[in-house]
Formats: structure tokens, C-alpha cells, sequence
């Protein structure tokens, strides 16, 4: 009886207008998807295997020399760099790692693209605020499988669609932090920029963004390693890389090799996100 | 034609501006407003115009609307009603383009807290007005270089505001507002932030720069003494609203009521100490009981040149002069009351600064102060002086 009450209108059918949905924008957006599939990811392919064609050992030597000069001229990170690396080379899977370094690097490029000027836009405006954070909160709580299947309808498989989840799950920090920065920086030394007759655009970049920087690298920071922790899911949809070696070994119950996968993005993680931190404690 | 000419300028924050005038129009208090509209009213209806070359001081405690007034004349805060005419163009409504140019150009405000860019050096940020308006980088690095000499700062440039003391730290905000060479300066509590003594310094070096740059300033501060040094004239704030205008003296002589006055007592410090905040325990001898030898013992003792004479119930019989004692010891007089003079000046112990500065200017001796006739201390020439000049030490806690 009471549950009668729970089913005064049937079953709201979001699951077919949302597969509705997705097939409307596939259709409608082909003429853009296309394109993107083709000539992005060629342009990923080449530049995944740019990296490989590269000698290991100059890639090692040359992290190595930039760990050491970013930290200070510490040895610390530069060691556990080029240990850590020839680990990976040693275990077969320096491609696996390019490939994965190239998804990573153009994701997070992206994601910075995107998320910083939407970041200003939400500082700037309290609409936009209002309504770009339940966005965010949606695209981050979302579970980031769901977005591969749309990701396969837009882009197929292969590279691109994995970019493309990778995007929606990773973008949010760095709007965030941006947005955040921003909000942060003093009243006064905001009005001192007003007072001295700035324009817009003579704030944001003379004084707000460089302000906001600290901020907004931790959210770039956390970007990017949002980004490494999706390259093993988009490795379902045919992303190549670790992941990939992660997902075929449990496919397989190998758990030798997904450890040794595992290991490997554990230390590709490390790398990334020591770099991009000292760069930002250095710029305080 | 006044540089700055402010009109009926209000502000009030909150969702109903209009209504919160209309009331203010019918004579509703600003807190009672807040209680029935939310609103707030900042500033209420100002109007006073700054000369060329004037410093104009805006006093008023905090909450009383100073910050926002300053604000409003560059329009850091956008007016509710009135005008702001900058040699007569109002800023109130005109665009922003014309506004830039006008903050560019003729208006530069230092901050309380400074408002420095930690990012940039020194010399950067004594640039900053100029870097805004696209000057060339070698005139602008000249310009900003010349701006810090002239406050005293040319050997830091390339240090970070944050290596950089409080006191320097304000005179990199004087220079960056001085850079671009303004014809106002509007300065917010510029000094507040500062401790008392390099307050007093960088008071000193705004007057002495004033001497020979001839700006029109605006000055916003909580400080009574700090307007009256630095102001030609002074406007008093209280609630939102000017309650006066007037040079130093006019506020001080004729406070336009209650408020203004509470305000200059503080600093009229003749009126408001008397004798018992400045008197010192007196040194005396018993005229029952000493004899010429121990006055005179006694004073050499406490090197005084003269001393007071008591009976056993401390009422003031007179004094003893030290040649009058050496001489009765000599010819062996043994009684005080041979050498005892009652020429003596007496206050009452609640007699005012201004009094005793009268009859202590007339008198070779310390004034003697008496409750009821009983002696309770005694008043000396140096202390008053130190007293009225505001530093002496007054003891007001004891009173």
C-alpha cells in the first residue's frame, strides 16, 4: 500500500533519453568528432612515438638534469629519477611509459587550457560560479568509467577518447584553485591595481594571475596526477600504456606483471608530481 | 575651482539603497535603518571641496564612514547618490574609459596596509602606475627611481616589499603614488599601520615633501593628533556624515557639539590634567619638630634649594629657603620660624594645567598642592611644561 505511494508516475525513462541524447550529439557533432578522432590522433601517435624514437638514455639524463636543477641542486629527486626510470626500461616497458607520459602530458595540457580561463570566469562572475561548481561536482563524483561509454560514441577507441574522459575527470581542480586563487588575493592590493587606473585585463594578468599562481599550480598539480590515475581506466577503451599492461594482467590473473605495471605508474606518478610541486614552491 | 568637489555623496550598502535615503531624508538614524531595511548606510550625504595644494584631513573613528568616503572619490566603491567633480569632471557617472584616465592621470591613492605586490621589486612596484598606463620602460624606471629617492629609498630597488620594513614599506606606497605624478593623493589611514615613532617620522617627511611638491591631499586617519599636524583642514566624520569642517584651531576652540568636543579633549591636555596628575611627592620638615640643620640637611640630601615646612597634621605652613637655613645655622638661630616664608603659591589639587602654568610662571618655588588645606604634593615647572607638550609622565592611573 504505502509503496503504491512511491509509484504515482512509472519509471522516468533518463537512461534512454540520455543514450537519446548522446546519439543526437554523435550525429549532429560528427563533422567535429571525425576530424578530432582522425588528425588528434594521429597527432598523439606521432608525438607517442617521437618519444620512443628517442634514445632512453637521453630521456633518463635529461629528467634527470632538470630534477636536479628544480630541486635546488639537490640529488634527491634526480637519483630516484633516473633509478626509477631505468627500473621501467629494465621491465620491458619503456613504450608502455611513453605512451602513458604522452596521454598524460597532452591531457593535462588540456585540462589547463580549459579549466584556468573558466577558473578567472568564475571568479569574476557569482552567476558563473553558481552555476560551473555543481558542474564540477558532477563531473568529479560521476563515476569515471561512465564517461568512457560516451567517450567511445564521440571518439571511438583508441587515444582520443581516453583524452577525452580523462578531460572531464581531471579538469575540475584546476578550475577550482584557479577560481580560488583569484578570491584569495587581497582586497587592497586589488583596489591599489583599480586605483592606478587599470583595465580588466591589466588586473588578471598584472596582478591576480600572478598572485593566484601558488594556488593555481596545486591545482594544476592535482590535475595532472587525476590525470595519471585515469590512464589505466581509459586503457578499457584501447588507450595504450601501463594501463593497459595493468588491464590485460588482471584479464589474465598475471599479478606479477600488473604489479611490476603498477610499480611502473607509481613511479611515473612520483616524477610528475615532484616536478610540478617544486616548480610551484619555488615560484613562492 | 576646487581640485576635489564633493557634493551630497551617499552610500549605502544593502538591497534597497533608495529606500534607506528616503529614510535617511526623513530623519531616521543609521542604526535604526540597518534594523528595519538591512541596509547600511556607509556615507551620508557628504559635501566639502579640497583646495589646490590643501592637505585635507578626514578624521572619524572606525565604522564612522572615512574608508568609504575615500573610496568613493576615486570610486574604488561605486557612489549610491551625489557628485564627485575632479576639476570639474564627475567622476560619479562618468564611463569607465574616463574614469581610468582620470585615476591614471590625476588620482593616486596610497593604502593603510600598503598594498604592495609581493611579486614585484621595489622599484617595480614604484613603477606600477606607469607600467598601467604604457609608458616607455626607461621613462617609467626613471620616473618610478626618482618617486623612491625622493622618499628616501633609491639604494633597495630590487628588493621584495616583503624584505622591507613597515615605515619603508609605506614610503615604496607614497612613491608608487607619487610615480606617475598625480595631482591628488588620496592616503587611507597611510600611517595607521605604522608604529608611533616612525608614524611621527613619516608625518614629518609628508609635510616636508608637501613643502616643495604642492599636491592636493586627501588624508584619511583615526587619529586626532595626526590631523592636526598634517591638516590645513580637517572634516570630522561620525555615523556616515561630516559633522564638521573647520582648520585645527576652529575644531579645537569651537567644537560643533558634543561629539567634536569629546574628540578634542583628549587632546587639549591643559584643560582636561590638573595638578594631581602632575605632582611629585613633596619633601618637607615639621615645624614642631626640625630646627634649621635638619632643613638644611635635607635638602642637601634631596639637592633642593628650598623646602617645604608642615605642621604634625601636614598642614602647609610655608618654606625654607637652603641660603636662609645655612645663614640661621651660622648665627645659630635655632627656630624655624625665624628664616619660615609664606609667600608661597597654593593650588587646589582639581586646579586645571592653565592655571597652574599662570601662577607656577610667577613663582621661584615649586607650587605647593593642598586638599583642605593639607599639603599633597607639590608641582614643579618642568613637569607641566613636559605635560602640556604630551609626553611627561602623568600619572592619571593614580588618580
Amino acid at each position: 500500500m504505502l509503496n503504491n505511494i512511491l509509484e504515482f508516475v512509472p519509471k522516468i525513462k533518463i537512461a534512454e533519453a540520455t543514450e537519446k541524447f548522446t546519439d543526437l550529439i554523435t550525429d549532429t557533432f560528427a563533422f567535429l568528432f571525425d576530424p578530432i578522432k582522425e588528425h588528434f590522433g594521429e597527432f598523439m601517435e606521432w608525438s607517442a612515438d617521437t618519444l620512443i624514437l628517442i634514445p632512453p638514455v637521453i630521456i633518463i639524463l635529461v629528467v634527470a638534469i632538470i630534477a636536479f636543477f628544480i630541486s635546488g641542486k639537490k640529488l634527491g629527486l634526480a637519483a630516484f629519477s633516473v633509478v626509477g626510470l631505468w627500473l621501467i626500461y629494465n621491465q620491458g616497458f619503456w613504450e608502455h611509459l611513453m605512451n602513458t607520459f604522452t596521454l598524460v602530458l597532452i591531457s593535462s595540457i588540456l585540462s589547463v587550457i580549459i579549466g584556468v580561463p573558466f577558473g578567472i570566469l568564475m571568479s569574476k562572475s557569482k552567476a558563473a560560479e553558481a552555476i560551473i561548481t555543481p558542474i564540477l561536482d558532477f563531473m568529479q563524483t560521476m563515476p569515471a568509467f561512465v564517461y568512457l561509454i560516451p567517450a567511445v560514441a564521440f571518439f571511438g577507441i583508441g587515444m582520443v577518447p581516453g583524452i577525452f574522459a580523462s578531460l572531464i575527470f581531471a579538469t575540475p581542480p584546476t578550475v577550482r584553485f584557479t577560481n580560488l586563487g583569484i578570491r584569495q588575493v587581497s582586497k587592497e592590493l586589488v583596489e591599489a591595481s583599480d586605483a592606478f587606473g587599470s583595465t580588466g585585463a591589466q588586473k588578471l594578468f598584472k596582478v591576480e594571475l600572478p598572485m593566484a599562481k601558488a594556488t593555481i599550480m596545486a591545482g594544476i598539480n592535482q590535475t595532472v596526477m587525476l590525470a595519471l590515475s585515469m590512464v589505466v581506466i581509459a586503457s578499457m577503451i584501447g588507450a595504450p600504456g601501463l594501463g593497459r599492461e595493468v588491464l590485460s594482467a588482471l584479464q589474465r590473473a598475471q599479478v606479477g606483471t600488473g604489479f611490476v605495471a603498477g610499480i611502473g605508474i607509481v613511479i611515473l606518478a612520483i616524477i610528475i608530481d615532484r616536478f610540478t610541486q617544486t616548480v610551484n614552491s619555488k615560484s613562492d | 575651482m576646487p581640485v576635489i568637489d564633493v557634493k551630497g555623496l551617499s552610500k549605502v550598502f544593502g538591497r534597497n539603497p533608495k529606500q534607506a535615503l528616503k529614510l535617511l531624508d526623513e530623519g531616521v538614524s543609521k542604526d535604526e535603518i540597518l534594523k528595519k531595511t538591512g541596509n547600511t548606510v556607509g556615507v551620508n550625504r557628504a559635501t566639502f571641496s579640497v583646495e589646490e595644494g590643501e592637505i585635507f584631513v578626514i578624521m572619524g573613528l572606525s565604522g564612522s564612514g572615512k574608508s568609504t568616503l575615500v573610496r568613493l572619490v576615486n570610486r574604488l566603491i561605486e557612489p549610491t547618490e551625489g557628485s564627485v567633480l575632479i576639476d570639474g569632471d564627475d567622476l560619479a557617472t562618468m564611463d569607465m574609459k574616463s574614469l581610468r584616465k582620470i585615476r591614471r592621470e590625476k588620482l593616486s591613492m596610497v593604502f593603510q596596509r600598503f598594498a604592495l605586490f609581493p611579486h614585484k621589486t621595489i622599484l617595480e612596484n614604484a613603477e606600477f602606475g606607469l607600467e598601467i598606463q604604457n609608458v616607455p620602460t626607461e621613462e617609467r624606471k626613471k620616473k618610478a627611481q626618482d618617486a623612491l629617492e625622493m622618499v628616501g629609498l633609491g639604494g633597495y630597488i630590487h628588493q621584495t616589499p616583503g624584505q622591507l620594513s613597515g615605515g619603508m614599506q609605506q614610503r615604496v606606497g607614497l612613491a608608487r603614488a607619487l610615480a606617475n605624478d598625480p595631482e591628488v593623493l588620496l592616503m587611507d589611514e597611510a600611517f595607521s599601520a605604522l608604529d608611533p615613532l616612525i608614524r611621527k617620522e613619516m608625518q614629518d617627511e609628508l609635510i616636508d615633501l608637501q613643502e616643495s611638491m604642492k599636491k592636493t591631499i586627501l588624508f584619511i586617519t583615526h587619529d586626532l593628533d595626526e590631523a592636526l599636524r598634517l591638516g590645513d583642514r580637517i572634516a570630522l566624520m561620525k555615523d556616515g556624515s561630516i559633522v564638521q569642517i573647520g582648520t585645527p584651531e576652529e575644531i579645537l576652540v569651537n567644537p560643533a557639539n558634543d561629539y567634536v568636543e569629546k574628540f578634542v579633549e583628549d587632546v587639549d591636555r591643559s584643560k582636561v590634567l590638573t595638578a594631581q596628575h602632575i605632582m611629585k611627592r613633596p619633601e618637607t620638615i615639621n615645624i614642631e619638630k626640625h630646627g634649621p640643620r635638619v632643613a638644611l640637611e635635607r635638602m642637601r640630601e634631596e639637592g633642593l634649594s628650598s623646602i617645604l615646612v608642615v605642621d604634625g597634621k601636614r598642614n602647609l605652613k610655608g618654606y625654607v629657603t637652603a641660603d636662609d637655613a645655612s645663614e640661621a645655622r651660622k648665627s645659630e638661630v635655632r627656630d624655624i620660624k625665624e628664616i619660615l616664608r609664606t609667600d608661597i603659591e597654593k593650588v587646589d589639587k582639581e586646579t586645571s594645567m592653565n592655571e597652574i602654568f599662570n601662577v607656577i610662571h610667577d613663582s621661584p618655588v615649586p607650587v605647593a598642592v593642598v586638599e583642605n588645606d593639607k599639603l599633597v604634593g607639590i608641582v614643579v615647572r618642568g613637569a607641566v611644561i613636559a605635560a602640556l607638550a604630551g609626553d611627561g609622565e602623568v600619572n592619571i592611573g593614580d588618580a
